[in-house]
Protein backbone atom coordinates (compact mmCIF):
# COMPACT_ATOMS: atom_id res chain seq x y z
CA UNK A 1 0.00 0.00 0.00
CA UNK A 2 2.37 2.33 1.09
CA UNK A 3 4.55 1.86 -2.39
CA UNK A 4 1.48 2.74 -4.36
CA UNK A 5 1.19 5.97 -2.38
CA UNK A 6 5.18 6.89 -2.70
CA UNK A 7 4.59 5.76 -6.79
CA UNK A 8 1.67 8.44 -6.85
CA UNK A 9 3.68 11.40 -4.91
CA UNK A 10 6.73 10.44 -7.18
CA UNK A 11 4.20 10.78 -10.31
CA UNK A 12 3.22 13.94 -8.65
CA UNK A 13 6.51 15.26 -8.13
CA UNK A 14 7.66 14.58 -11.05
CA UNK A 15 4.55 16.12 -12.76
CA UNK A 16 4.39 19.55 -14.10
CA UNK A 17 1.83 20.46 -11.90
CA UNK A 18 3.53 20.09 -8.34
CA UNK A 19 6.32 22.98 -10.27
CA UNK A 20 3.24 25.03 -10.38
CA UNK A 21 2.98 25.02 -6.66
CA UNK A 22 6.54 26.41 -6.15
CA UNK A 23 6.84 29.05 -9.21
CA UNK A 24 3.71 31.14 -9.38
CA UNK A 25 4.98 33.23 -12.33
CA UNK A 26 4.82 30.15 -14.88
CA UNK A 27 0.79 30.05 -14.02
CA UNK A 28 0.74 34.03 -14.45
CA UNK A 29 2.44 33.73 -18.22
CA UNK A 30 0.20 31.23 -18.92
CA UNK A 31 -2.32 33.47 -18.71
CA UNK A 32 -0.39 35.81 -20.67
CA UNK A 33 -0.07 33.79 -23.32
CA UNK A 34 -3.63 33.06 -23.10
CA UNK A 35 -4.43 36.97 -23.56
CA UNK A 36 -1.94 36.53 -26.26
CA UNK A 37 -3.71 34.52 -28.12
CA UNK A 38 -7.15 35.86 -27.50
CA UNK A 39 -5.86 39.17 -28.92
CA UNK A 40 -4.32 37.45 -32.13
CA UNK A 41 -7.22 35.59 -32.98
CA UNK A 42 -10.24 37.31 -31.80
CA UNK A 43 -8.83 40.45 -31.84
CA UNK A 44 -6.48 39.89 -35.33
CA UNK A 45 -3.55 41.81 -33.62
CA UNK A 46 -0.87 40.68 -35.80
CA UNK A 47 -1.92 36.79 -35.89
CA UNK A 48 1.22 35.88 -38.20
CA UNK A 49 3.18 36.83 -35.22
CA UNK A 50 1.70 37.27 -31.94
CA UNK A 51 -0.20 33.41 -32.00
CA UNK A 52 3.34 32.45 -32.77
CA UNK A 53 4.85 34.46 -29.54
CA UNK A 54 1.85 33.42 -27.24
CA UNK A 55 2.48 29.66 -28.10
CA UNK A 56 5.84 30.07 -27.50
CA UNK A 57 4.68 32.07 -24.28
CA UNK A 58 2.84 28.76 -23.40
CA UNK A 59 5.05 26.15 -24.29
CA UNK A 60 8.43 27.90 -22.43
CA UNK A 61 6.18 28.55 -18.94
CA UNK A 62 5.51 24.89 -18.69
CA UNK A 63 7.92 23.73 -15.70
CA UNK A 64 9.29 20.30 -17.02
CA UNK A 65 8.68 20.54 -20.49
CA UNK A 66 12.81 21.64 -21.30
CA UNK A 67 11.92 23.16 -23.97
CA UNK A 68 13.98 25.89 -23.03
CA UNK A 69 16.74 26.98 -20.94
CA UNK A 70 17.67 30.61 -20.27
CA UNK A 71 20.17 29.63 -18.14
CA UNK A 72 22.08 27.95 -21.15
CA UNK A 73 22.24 31.28 -22.60
CA UNK A 74 23.43 33.15 -19.97
CA UNK A 75 26.11 30.90 -19.93
CA UNK A 76 26.54 31.24 -23.80
CA UNK A 77 26.48 35.34 -23.25
CA UNK A 78 29.01 34.78 -20.78
CA UNK A 79 31.52 32.96 -23.19
CA UNK A 80 30.98 30.25 -21.02
CA UNK A 81 29.92 27.96 -23.84
CA UNK A 82 29.44 28.19 -27.59
CA UNK A 83 26.40 26.77 -30.54
CA UNK A 84 27.84 23.22 -29.99
CA UNK A 85 26.82 22.84 -26.23
CA UNK A 86 23.45 24.39 -26.87
CA UNK A 87 22.99 22.36 -29.81
CA UNK A 88 23.71 19.26 -27.67
CA UNK A 89 21.93 20.11 -24.32
CA UNK A 90 19.12 22.51 -25.09
CA UNK A 91 15.74 21.98 -25.69
CA UNK A 92 13.59 22.17 -29.73
CA UNK A 93 13.08 25.96 -28.55
CA UNK A 94 16.85 26.70 -27.47
CA UNK A 95 17.87 25.41 -30.82
CA UNK A 96 15.51 27.19 -32.80
CA UNK A 97 16.52 30.08 -30.95
CA UNK A 98 19.92 29.92 -32.42
CA UNK A 99 18.34 31.63 -35.43
CA UNK A 100 17.36 34.41 -33.83
CA UNK A 101 20.68 34.61 -31.52
CA UNK A 102 22.63 34.54 -34.93
CA UNK A 103 20.33 37.04 -36.85
CA UNK A 104 19.58 34.94 -39.02
CA UNK A 105 15.78 34.90 -38.88
CA UNK A 106 14.95 38.98 -38.84
CA UNK A 107 17.47 38.71 -42.01
CA UNK A 108 15.49 36.29 -43.59
CA UNK A 109 12.37 38.20 -42.55
CA UNK A 110 13.69 40.86 -43.97
CA UNK A 111 14.35 39.17 -47.50
CA UNK A 112 10.64 38.37 -47.63
CA UNK A 113 9.96 42.08 -46.69
CA UNK A 114 11.78 43.49 -49.64
CA UNK A 115 10.46 41.21 -52.16
CA UNK A 116 7.13 42.23 -51.10
CA UNK A 117 7.91 45.78 -51.34
CA UNK A 118 7.36 48.13 -54.05
CA UNK A 119 10.27 51.05 -53.82
CA UNK A 120 8.38 52.81 -56.58
CA UNK A 121 6.59 55.40 -54.95
CA UNK A 122 10.03 56.51 -53.13
CA UNK A 123 11.86 56.75 -56.52
CA UNK A 124 9.44 58.60 -57.63
CA UNK A 125 9.37 61.21 -54.64
CA UNK A 126 12.46 60.61 -53.28
CA UNK A 127 11.83 63.94 -51.01
CA UNK A 128 9.91 60.53 -48.73
CA UNK A 129 13.33 60.18 -47.35
CA UNK A 130 13.41 62.67 -45.28
CA UNK A 131 9.90 61.84 -43.50
CA UNK A 132 11.08 58.44 -43.17
CA UNK A 133 14.06 59.93 -41.20
CA UNK A 134 11.70 62.70 -39.54
CA UNK A 135 9.62 59.58 -38.13
CA UNK A 136 12.59 58.13 -36.07
CA UNK A 137 12.38 60.73 -33.56
CA UNK A 138 10.46 58.29 -30.96
CA UNK A 139 13.66 56.20 -31.12
CA UNK A 140 16.14 58.62 -29.73
CA UNK A 141 13.20 59.92 -27.42
CA UNK A 142 12.61 56.69 -25.66
CA UNK A 143 16.31 56.08 -25.99
CA UNK A 144 16.59 59.18 -23.52
CA UNK A 145 13.46 57.69 -21.47
CA UNK A 146 14.88 54.58 -20.96
CA UNK A 147 18.49 56.20 -19.97
CA UNK A 148 16.18 58.27 -17.15
CA UNK A 149 14.52 55.33 -16.03
CA UNK A 150 17.31 53.47 -15.22
CA UNK A 151 17.96 51.55 -18.23
CA UNK A 152 21.84 51.03 -19.22
CA UNK A 153 23.01 52.05 -22.41
CA UNK A 154 22.64 49.12 -24.53
CA UNK A 155 19.47 48.09 -22.91
CA UNK A 156 17.47 51.56 -23.83
CA UNK A 157 18.92 51.44 -26.98
CA UNK A 158 16.87 48.28 -28.02
CA UNK A 159 13.72 49.60 -26.44
CA UNK A 160 14.14 53.02 -28.80
CA UNK A 161 14.43 50.86 -31.57
CA UNK A 162 10.66 49.86 -31.10
CA UNK A 163 9.74 53.42 -32.18
CA UNK A 164 11.12 52.29 -35.63
CA UNK A 165 8.29 50.04 -35.67
CA UNK A 166 9.80 47.42 -37.86
CA UNK A 167 9.69 43.68 -35.81
CA UNK A 168 12.89 42.12 -37.41
CA UNK A 169 14.83 45.27 -36.38
CA UNK A 170 13.85 45.61 -33.13
CA UNK A 171 14.52 41.63 -32.63
CA UNK A 172 17.86 42.16 -34.33
CA UNK A 173 19.35 44.62 -32.10
CA UNK A 174 17.50 43.10 -29.12
CA UNK A 175 19.34 40.35 -29.59
CA UNK A 176 22.78 41.78 -30.07
CA UNK A 177 22.47 43.86 -27.41
CA UNK A 178 20.20 43.55 -25.07
CA UNK A 179 18.88 39.75 -25.18
CA UNK A 180 17.27 39.35 -21.51
CA UNK A 181 14.65 41.92 -22.83
CA UNK A 182 14.15 40.33 -26.15
CA UNK A 183 10.48 39.26 -25.65
CA UNK A 184 9.29 41.90 -23.99
CA UNK A 185 10.50 44.86 -26.94
CA UNK A 186 9.02 42.02 -28.99
CA UNK A 187 5.36 41.92 -27.88
CA UNK A 188 5.56 45.45 -27.48
CA UNK A 189 6.41 46.38 -30.98
CA UNK A 190 4.28 43.35 -32.40
CA UNK A 191 1.70 44.85 -30.38
CA UNK A 192 1.54 48.45 -30.91
CA UNK A 193 2.84 47.55 -34.53
CA UNK A 194 -1.11 46.44 -34.19
CA UNK A 195 -2.54 49.03 -32.51
CA UNK A 196 -1.38 51.74 -35.23
CA UNK A 197 -5.22 52.53 -36.20
CA UNK A 198 -5.80 52.87 -33.04
CA UNK A 199 -2.92 54.75 -31.99
CA UNK A 200 -1.95 57.69 -35.03
CA UNK A 201 -5.21 59.31 -35.79
CA UNK A 202 -5.67 60.95 -32.98
CA UNK A 203 -2.39 62.26 -33.43
CA UNK A 204 -2.18 62.87 -36.36
CA UNK A 205 -5.90 64.95 -35.96
CA UNK A 206 -4.18 67.05 -33.39
CA UNK A 207 -0.76 68.19 -35.07
CA UNK A 208 -2.94 68.84 -38.38
CA UNK A 209 -5.73 71.17 -39.24
CA UNK A 210 -8.65 70.67 -41.36
CA UNK A 211 -6.88 72.48 -44.48
CA UNK A 212 -3.71 70.39 -44.22
CA UNK A 213 -5.50 67.08 -43.87
CA UNK A 214 -7.27 68.25 -47.13
CA UNK A 215 -4.63 68.23 -49.34
CA UNK A 216 -4.22 66.90 -52.61
CA UNK A 217 -0.95 65.54 -53.87
CA UNK A 218 -0.03 65.14 -57.38
CA UNK A 219 -0.22 61.95 -59.69
CA UNK A 220 3.46 60.10 -58.97
CA UNK A 221 5.63 59.82 -61.78
CA UNK A 222 6.15 56.71 -63.55
CA UNK A 223 9.24 54.73 -62.31
CA UNK A 224 11.30 52.58 -64.97
CA UNK A 225 11.89 48.92 -64.45
CA UNK A 226 16.03 49.78 -64.92
CA UNK A 227 15.64 52.55 -61.89
CA UNK A 228 13.70 49.67 -59.72
CA UNK A 229 16.80 47.19 -60.41
CA UNK A 230 19.66 49.65 -59.86
CA UNK A 231 17.91 50.86 -56.71
CA UNK A 232 18.60 47.97 -54.54
CA UNK A 233 21.75 47.17 -55.91
CA UNK A 234 22.68 51.16 -55.04
CA UNK A 235 21.45 51.37 -51.15
CA UNK A 236 22.93 48.35 -50.58
CA UNK A 237 26.72 49.30 -51.30
CA UNK A 238 25.74 53.07 -49.73
CA UNK A 239 23.76 52.37 -46.80
CA UNK A 240 26.21 49.58 -45.44
CA UNK A 241 29.23 51.40 -46.99
CA UNK A 242 28.09 53.97 -43.71
CA UNK A 243 27.12 51.39 -41.47
CA UNK A 244 28.73 48.04 -42.06
CA UNK A 245 26.52 46.78 -38.88
CA UNK A 246 23.67 47.31 -40.91
CA UNK A 247 24.35 44.62 -43.71
CA UNK A 248 22.63 41.85 -42.52
CA UNK A 249 19.17 43.49 -42.69
CA UNK A 250 19.73 46.20 -45.76
CA UNK A 251 21.65 43.06 -47.68
CA UNK A 252 18.45 41.76 -46.85
CA UNK A 253 15.68 43.42 -47.84
CA UNK A 254 17.30 44.87 -51.00
CA UNK A 255 18.34 41.51 -52.32
CA UNK A 256 14.99 40.32 -51.94
CA UNK A 257 13.92 43.40 -53.94
CA UNK A 258 16.19 42.73 -56.33
CA UNK A 259 14.69 39.52 -56.77
CA UNK A 260 11.34 40.53 -57.27
CA UNK A 261 12.25 43.53 -59.53
CA UNK A 262 15.06 42.09 -62.08
CA UNK A 263 12.36 40.10 -63.80
CA UNK A 264 13.87 37.06 -63.88
CA UNK A 265 13.88 35.59 -60.75
CA UNK A 266 9.94 35.64 -60.05
CA UNK A 267 10.37 31.59 -58.74
CA UNK A 268 13.17 33.12 -55.80
CA UNK A 269 10.60 36.01 -55.11
CA UNK A 270 7.54 34.07 -54.64
CA UNK A 271 9.40 31.93 -52.63
CA UNK A 272 10.99 34.80 -50.40
CA UNK A 273 7.38 36.23 -50.03
CA UNK A 274 5.79 33.41 -49.10
CA UNK A 275 6.69 30.05 -48.44
CA UNK A 276 10.32 31.07 -46.80
CA UNK A 277 8.74 33.89 -44.73
CA UNK A 278 6.07 32.10 -43.86
CA UNK A 279 8.09 28.87 -42.32
CA UNK A 280 10.94 32.01 -40.80
CA UNK A 281 8.04 33.28 -39.21
CA UNK A 282 6.83 30.40 -37.32
CA UNK A 283 10.69 29.50 -35.90
CA UNK A 284 10.97 33.54 -35.29
CA UNK A 285 7.89 34.03 -33.25
CA UNK A 286 8.27 30.59 -31.39
CA UNK A 287 11.13 31.09 -30.19
CA UNK A 288 10.73 34.94 -29.29
CA UNK A 289 7.89 34.20 -27.13
CA UNK A 290 10.39 31.09 -25.42
CA UNK A 291 12.39 33.88 -24.11
CA UNK A 292 9.25 35.06 -22.00
CA UNK A 293 10.04 32.97 -18.59
CA UNK A 294 8.08 34.17 -16.35
CA UNK A 295 10.51 34.81 -13.40
CA UNK A 296 12.31 37.03 -16.01
CA UNK A 297 9.43 38.22 -17.32
CA UNK A 298 7.53 39.63 -14.70
CA UNK A 299 9.65 42.45 -13.33
CA UNK A 300 9.07 46.01 -13.00
CA UNK A 301 11.64 46.90 -16.80
CA UNK A 302 8.69 45.32 -18.32
CA UNK A 303 5.95 47.41 -17.65
CA UNK A 304 8.18 50.53 -18.53
CA UNK A 305 9.22 49.09 -21.57
CA UNK A 306 5.45 48.74 -22.16
CA UNK A 307 4.95 52.28 -21.39
CA UNK A 308 8.07 53.13 -23.34
CA UNK A 309 7.60 51.58 -26.51
CA UNK A 310 3.61 53.60 -26.78
CA UNK A 311 5.29 56.87 -26.33
CA UNK A 312 8.28 55.88 -29.06
CA UNK A 313 5.59 55.01 -31.19
CA UNK A 314 3.53 58.38 -30.34
CA UNK A 315 7.03 60.05 -30.66
CA UNK A 316 8.13 59.12 -34.22
CA UNK A 317 4.16 59.84 -35.40
CA UNK A 318 4.99 62.67 -34.28
CA UNK A 319 8.12 63.57 -35.81
CA UNK A 320 6.81 62.58 -38.85
CA UNK A 321 3.77 64.82 -38.83
CA UNK A 322 6.12 67.76 -37.77
CA UNK A 323 8.11 67.65 -41.12
CA UNK A 324 5.02 67.14 -43.26
CA UNK A 325 3.88 69.99 -42.05
CA UNK A 326 7.32 71.86 -42.79
CA UNK A 327 7.08 70.22 -46.47
CA UNK A 328 3.30 70.86 -46.66
CA UNK A 329 4.48 74.78 -46.30
CA UNK A 330 7.85 74.79 -47.60
CA UNK A 331 5.89 73.92 -50.69
CA UNK A 332 2.77 75.27 -50.88
CA UNK A 333 0.44 72.67 -50.22
CA UNK A 334 1.72 70.26 -52.45
CA UNK A 335 2.51 67.68 -49.77
CA UNK A 336 -0.01 66.59 -47.41
CA UNK A 337 1.30 66.22 -43.83
CA UNK A 338 -0.55 63.08 -43.33
CA UNK A 339 1.93 61.54 -45.29
CA UNK A 340 4.38 62.00 -42.47
CA UNK A 341 3.06 59.95 -39.76
CA UNK A 342 3.73 56.89 -42.37
CA UNK A 343 7.16 57.38 -41.90
CA UNK A 344 7.40 55.35 -38.96
CA UNK A 345 7.92 51.97 -41.00
CA UNK A 346 4.77 49.32 -39.84
CA UNK A 347 4.38 48.81 -43.44
CA UNK A 348 1.96 48.74 -45.10
CA UNK A 349 -0.24 49.60 -42.18
CA UNK A 350 0.92 53.09 -40.74
CA UNK A 351 0.36 53.88 -45.15
CA UNK A 352 -3.09 53.13 -45.21
CA UNK A 353 -3.89 55.20 -41.77
CA UNK A 354 -2.53 58.24 -43.61
CA UNK A 355 -4.99 57.36 -46.35
CA UNK A 356 -7.97 56.24 -44.09
CA UNK A 357 -7.37 60.29 -42.67
CA UNK A 358 -6.81 61.77 -45.25
CA UNK A 359 -10.08 60.45 -46.85
CA UNK A 360 -12.09 61.21 -44.20
CA UNK A 361 -11.16 64.65 -44.54
CA UNK A 362 -11.45 64.73 -48.14
CA UNK A 363 -13.68 61.92 -49.54
CA UNK A 364 -11.41 62.82 -53.34
CA UNK A 365 -7.88 62.43 -51.46
CA UNK A 366 -6.27 59.21 -52.31
CA UNK A 367 -2.69 59.06 -50.34
CA UNK A 368 -2.14 55.56 -49.96
CA UNK A 369 1.28 55.48 -52.83
CA UNK A 370 2.11 59.03 -52.09
CA UNK A 371 2.42 57.83 -48.04
CA UNK A 372 4.36 54.54 -49.20
CA UNK A 373 7.08 56.20 -50.45
CA UNK A 374 7.69 57.16 -46.06
CA UNK A 375 6.35 53.86 -45.15
CA UNK A 376 9.24 51.73 -47.26
CA UNK A 377 11.77 55.37 -46.54
CA UNK A 378 10.74 54.21 -42.55
CA UNK A 379 12.20 50.69 -43.42
CA UNK A 380 15.49 51.86 -44.48
CA UNK A 381 15.86 54.55 -41.58
CA UNK A 382 15.53 52.49 -39.10
CA UNK A 383 18.05 49.94 -39.91
CA UNK A 384 20.39 52.84 -40.42
CA UNK A 385 18.98 54.12 -36.97
CA UNK A 386 19.53 50.49 -36.01
CA UNK A 387 22.66 50.58 -37.28
CA UNK A 388 24.29 53.35 -35.31
CA UNK A 389 22.96 52.29 -31.92
CA UNK A 390 24.63 48.90 -32.38
CA UNK A 391 27.94 50.55 -33.75
CA UNK A 392 27.41 52.76 -30.78
CA UNK A 393 26.98 49.65 -27.67
CA UNK A 394 27.50 46.39 -29.73
CA UNK A 395 31.15 46.49 -28.72
CA UNK B 1 34.39 56.84 -34.70
CA UNK B 2 32.12 54.44 -34.38
CA UNK B 3 35.31 51.97 -33.03
CA UNK B 4 35.87 54.39 -30.13
CA UNK B 5 32.14 54.56 -29.24
CA UNK B 6 32.18 50.45 -28.72
CA UNK B 7 34.12 51.50 -25.92
CA UNK B 8 31.54 53.03 -23.91
CA UNK B 9 30.26 51.81 -20.24
CA UNK B 10 27.13 50.11 -20.30
CA UNK B 11 25.72 52.64 -17.96
CA UNK B 12 25.38 56.00 -19.74
CA UNK B 13 24.46 59.65 -18.07
CA UNK B 14 21.07 61.52 -19.28
CA UNK B 15 23.41 64.27 -21.41
CA UNK B 16 25.21 61.32 -23.35
CA UNK B 17 22.07 59.40 -23.68
CA UNK B 18 20.56 63.15 -25.37
CA UNK B 19 24.45 63.82 -26.63
CA UNK B 20 24.30 60.27 -28.53
CA UNK B 21 20.40 60.77 -29.63
CA UNK B 22 20.99 64.00 -31.66
CA UNK B 23 24.10 62.45 -33.12
CA UNK B 24 22.00 59.54 -34.46
CA UNK B 25 19.08 61.46 -35.48
CA UNK B 26 21.64 64.21 -37.38
CA UNK B 27 23.30 60.53 -38.74
CA UNK B 28 19.54 59.21 -40.04
CA UNK B 29 18.85 62.11 -42.01
CA UNK B 30 22.92 62.64 -43.16
CA UNK B 31 22.28 59.06 -44.67
CA UNK B 32 18.57 59.36 -45.88
CA UNK B 33 19.22 63.10 -47.79
CA UNK B 34 22.55 61.38 -49.18
CA UNK B 35 20.66 58.70 -50.65
CA UNK B 36 17.95 61.17 -52.03
CA UNK B 37 21.07 62.91 -53.90
CA UNK B 38 22.14 59.67 -55.03
CA UNK B 39 18.65 58.71 -56.43
CA UNK B 40 17.78 61.95 -58.01
CA UNK B 41 21.42 61.65 -59.95
CA UNK B 42 20.40 58.22 -61.23
CA UNK B 43 17.27 59.46 -62.00
CA UNK B 44 19.05 62.11 -64.01
CA UNK B 45 21.51 59.66 -65.80
CA UNK B 46 18.40 57.71 -67.00
CA UNK B 47 16.69 60.55 -68.17
CA UNK B 48 19.19 61.33 -70.27
CA UNK B 49 20.04 57.87 -71.51
CA UNK B 50 16.19 57.51 -72.35
CA UNK B 51 16.03 61.07 -74.23
CA UNK B 52 19.23 59.98 -76.38
CA UNK B 53 17.44 56.62 -77.20
CA UNK B 54 14.17 58.06 -77.70
CA UNK B 55 15.30 61.05 -79.81
CA UNK B 56 15.93 59.45 -83.39
CA UNK B 57 12.18 57.64 -82.53
CA UNK B 58 10.45 60.60 -81.71
CA UNK B 59 11.36 62.41 -85.00
CA UNK B 60 8.93 61.77 -87.37
CA UNK B 61 6.20 61.70 -84.50
CA UNK B 62 7.05 65.64 -83.47
CA UNK B 63 6.83 66.47 -87.30
CA UNK B 64 3.38 64.65 -87.51
CA UNK B 65 1.50 66.83 -86.06
CA UNK B 66 2.70 70.10 -87.68
CA UNK B 67 2.42 68.13 -91.41
CA UNK B 68 -1.45 66.36 -90.73
CA UNK B 69 -4.50 67.92 -89.35
CA UNK B 70 -5.45 67.45 -85.69
CA UNK B 71 -8.62 65.34 -86.29
CA UNK B 72 -11.50 67.68 -83.86
CA UNK B 73 -11.86 64.50 -82.42
CA UNK B 74 -8.61 63.38 -81.17
CA UNK B 75 -8.46 66.72 -79.85
CA UNK B 76 -11.11 66.49 -77.41
CA UNK B 77 -9.98 63.55 -76.00
CA UNK B 78 -9.39 62.91 -72.53
CA UNK B 79 -5.26 62.69 -71.96
CA UNK B 80 -6.15 59.32 -69.90
CA UNK B 81 -8.30 57.86 -72.44
CA UNK B 82 -5.87 57.88 -74.99
CA UNK B 83 -3.14 56.50 -72.40
CA UNK B 84 -2.41 52.46 -71.64
CA UNK B 85 -2.99 51.34 -68.31
CA UNK B 86 -0.51 48.81 -66.52
CA UNK B 87 -2.33 46.31 -64.42
CA UNK B 88 -0.41 44.28 -62.31
CA UNK B 89 -1.95 40.76 -60.59
CA UNK B 90 -5.57 42.54 -61.09
CA UNK B 91 -7.87 41.05 -63.90
CA UNK B 92 -9.42 43.54 -66.80
CA UNK B 93 -12.55 43.08 -65.11
CA UNK B 94 -11.44 43.97 -61.65
CA UNK B 95 -9.37 46.68 -63.09
CA UNK B 96 -12.74 48.39 -64.54
CA UNK B 97 -14.92 47.94 -61.36
CA UNK B 98 -12.19 49.76 -59.85
CA UNK B 99 -12.17 52.45 -62.23
CA UNK B 100 -15.61 52.69 -61.90
CA UNK B 101 -15.69 52.92 -58.29
CA UNK B 102 -13.34 55.89 -58.16
CA UNK B 103 -15.00 57.76 -61.08
CA UNK B 104 -18.92 57.48 -58.63
CA UNK B 105 -16.36 58.24 -55.69
CA UNK B 106 -14.82 61.47 -56.68
CA UNK B 107 -18.17 62.68 -59.15
CA UNK B 108 -15.89 63.02 -61.82
CA UNK B 109 -16.62 61.03 -65.11
CA UNK B 110 -14.55 58.00 -66.46
CA UNK B 111 -12.98 59.86 -69.69
CA UNK B 112 -11.74 62.35 -67.16
CA UNK B 113 -9.37 60.74 -65.32
CA UNK B 114 -6.16 59.26 -66.18
CA UNK B 115 -5.31 55.45 -64.62
CA UNK B 116 -1.86 54.87 -65.34
CA UNK B 117 -1.32 51.70 -63.42
CA UNK B 118 -3.62 49.20 -61.24
CA UNK B 119 -1.52 46.92 -58.79
CA UNK B 120 -3.18 44.88 -56.38
CA UNK B 121 -1.34 45.62 -52.17
CA UNK B 122 -0.81 42.46 -50.48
Amino acid sequence: MSSVVDILANLWNDSGFSAFLTDWRSVVMIVVGCVLLYLGIVKKFEPLLLIGIAFGTILTNLPGAGLYHPELWDSFIAGEIGYGEILHNGGLLDILYIGVKAGIYPSLIFLGVGAMTDFGPLLANPKSLLLGSAAQLGVYCAFILAVLLGFTGPEAASIGIIGGADGPTAIFLTTKLAPHLLGAIAIAAYSYMALIPLIQPPIMKALTTQKEREAKMEQLRPVSKTEKIVFPVVVSIFVILLLPSTAPLIGCLMLGNLLRECGVTDRLSDTAQNALMNIVTVFLSTSVGATTVGARFLTLSTIKIVALGLLAFCFSTVGGLLLGKVMYKVTGGKINPLIGSAGVSAVPMAARVSQTVGQKANPSNFLLMHAMGPNVAGVIGSAVAAGFLLALFGG
Amino acid sequence: MFVLMSALPEKISVGSAIAYSLLGFAIVFAALIVLWGIINIMVSIFKKFKNRSETPANTPVVSAPTSAPVSPSAGSLAPGSAGDLMIHDVSEKTAAILMAIVANKIGRPLNELRFISIKEVK
